[in-house]
C-alpha cells in the first residue's frame, strides 16, 4: 500500500482523536479494568477480606494498609484515584497461616483503596476503603 | 541502582514449634515511580523494586509484586508459621536486574 503525506497525515489525526477519546472515559474505569483483569469477571463477595487503611492520611507518600483475608490465595491492592491503579498483588504461601501482610502505599489525591482477594475455592472477595490525602504523594 | 540498598529484616531468634511469628522486612530503596519530572520537566525513568519473595527452609511464606505505588524504602510486615528451625530467606529483585538476598536463622524448640 502506498502511502500518500495527505493519507497519512489523515491516519494521525485520527488516530490521535481514538486515543483521546479512549483514554479520557477510561480514567475513571482504570482501576475497573484492572478488577476484571484479576477477576476475570467473576462476582465479587464481600466479609473475608479485611482492608485497613487510615480514613485521614496527612501525607500520601506513605499511606500505612494492612490486608488480612483468611483463606485467600492472593490479594490485590488497587488505587483508583492513581496513575496506575496497581499498587501490589499479594501471594500467600503455605506457611503464611493467617494471611495478612502490610505495607506502605503511596496515594496522589483522596480516593479509594481497593484490595480484591482470590479465596482458595476460587471466588473472590473485595474490600474497600475511603482514604483522604492532605499532601499527595506523586511528587513533581 | 545498585548503591545504597540495604535490606533489613527482623525476624525472632526463637520460637515453639507451630508458632505464628511475626516478620518485618525494610529495605533502603528510592522506588522512582516513573511519574516524576526533573527541574527541566523530562521525567525520571523508573526504576522500583519490582518483586519481594520470602521462604523459609524452601517453602514459600509470602511473594509480592510490587508497582510503583510502593513507599520509598518498601516496608512489608507478615506472619509466618514455623514447624521446624530453620533459615528464611528474603529477596527483593530490582528494576535494573539486581537481586538484593538477605537469610535469617531461626531456632525452634
Amino acid at each position: 500500500m502506498e502511502l500518500s503525506r495527505r493519507k497519512l497525515l489523515a491516519m494521525g489525526a485520527s488516530s490521535i482523536a481514538l486515543m483521546s477519546l479512549g483514554t479520557l472515559p477510561a480514567f475513571a474505569s482504570k482501576a475497573d479494568d484492572e478488577i476484571a483483569k484479576f477477576t476475570g469477571g467473576a462476582e465479587l463477595g464481600e466479609g473475608a477480606l479485611e482492608l485497613t487503611a487510615p480514613e485521614i492520611a496527612e501525607n500520601g507518600n506513605t499511606v500505612p494498609i494492612e490486608i488480612s483475608a483468611p483463606g485467600a490465595v492472593s490479594v490485590t491492592v488497587l488505587a483508583d484515584g492513581n496513575p496506575v491503579p496497581n499498587v501490589a498483588t499479594f501471594n500467600f504461601g503455605k506457611l503464611n497461616a493467617s494471611r495478612s501482610a502490610s505495607t506502605r502505599i503511596r496515594l496522589s489525591k483522596t480516593q479509594n483503596v481497593i484490595a480484591i482477594a482470590k479465596m482458595e475455592d476460587g471466588s473472590f472477595q473485595m474490600a474497600k476503603a475511603n482514604v483522604k490525602v492532605t499532601i499527595g504523594g506523586c511528587g513533581g | 541502582m545498585a548503591s545504597g540498598v540495604k535490606p533489613r529484616v527482623k525476624v525472632p531468634k526463637k520460637a515453639s514449634a507451630g508458632d505464628v511469628i511475626t516478620i518485618k522486612t525494610l529495605i533502603s530503596h528510592k522506588m522512582e515511580s516513573g511519574q516524576r519530572k526533573d527541574g527541566d520537566g523530562n521525567v525520571i525513568p523508573r526504576s522500583i523494586i519490582n518483586r519481594f519473595v520470602a521462604d523459609f527452609n524452601g517453602e514459600n511464606v509470602i511473594d509480592v509484586t510490587l508497582e510503583p505505588a510502593i513507599s520509598t524504602n518498601p516496608y512489608f510486615q507478615f506472619d509466618a508459621m514455623v514447624p521446624e528451625s530453620g533459615e528464611f530467606h528474603f529477596t527483593w529483585y530490582d528494576d535494573d536486574g539486581d537481586v538484593y538476598e538477605t537469610k535469617k536463622k531461626i531456632t525452634v524448640s
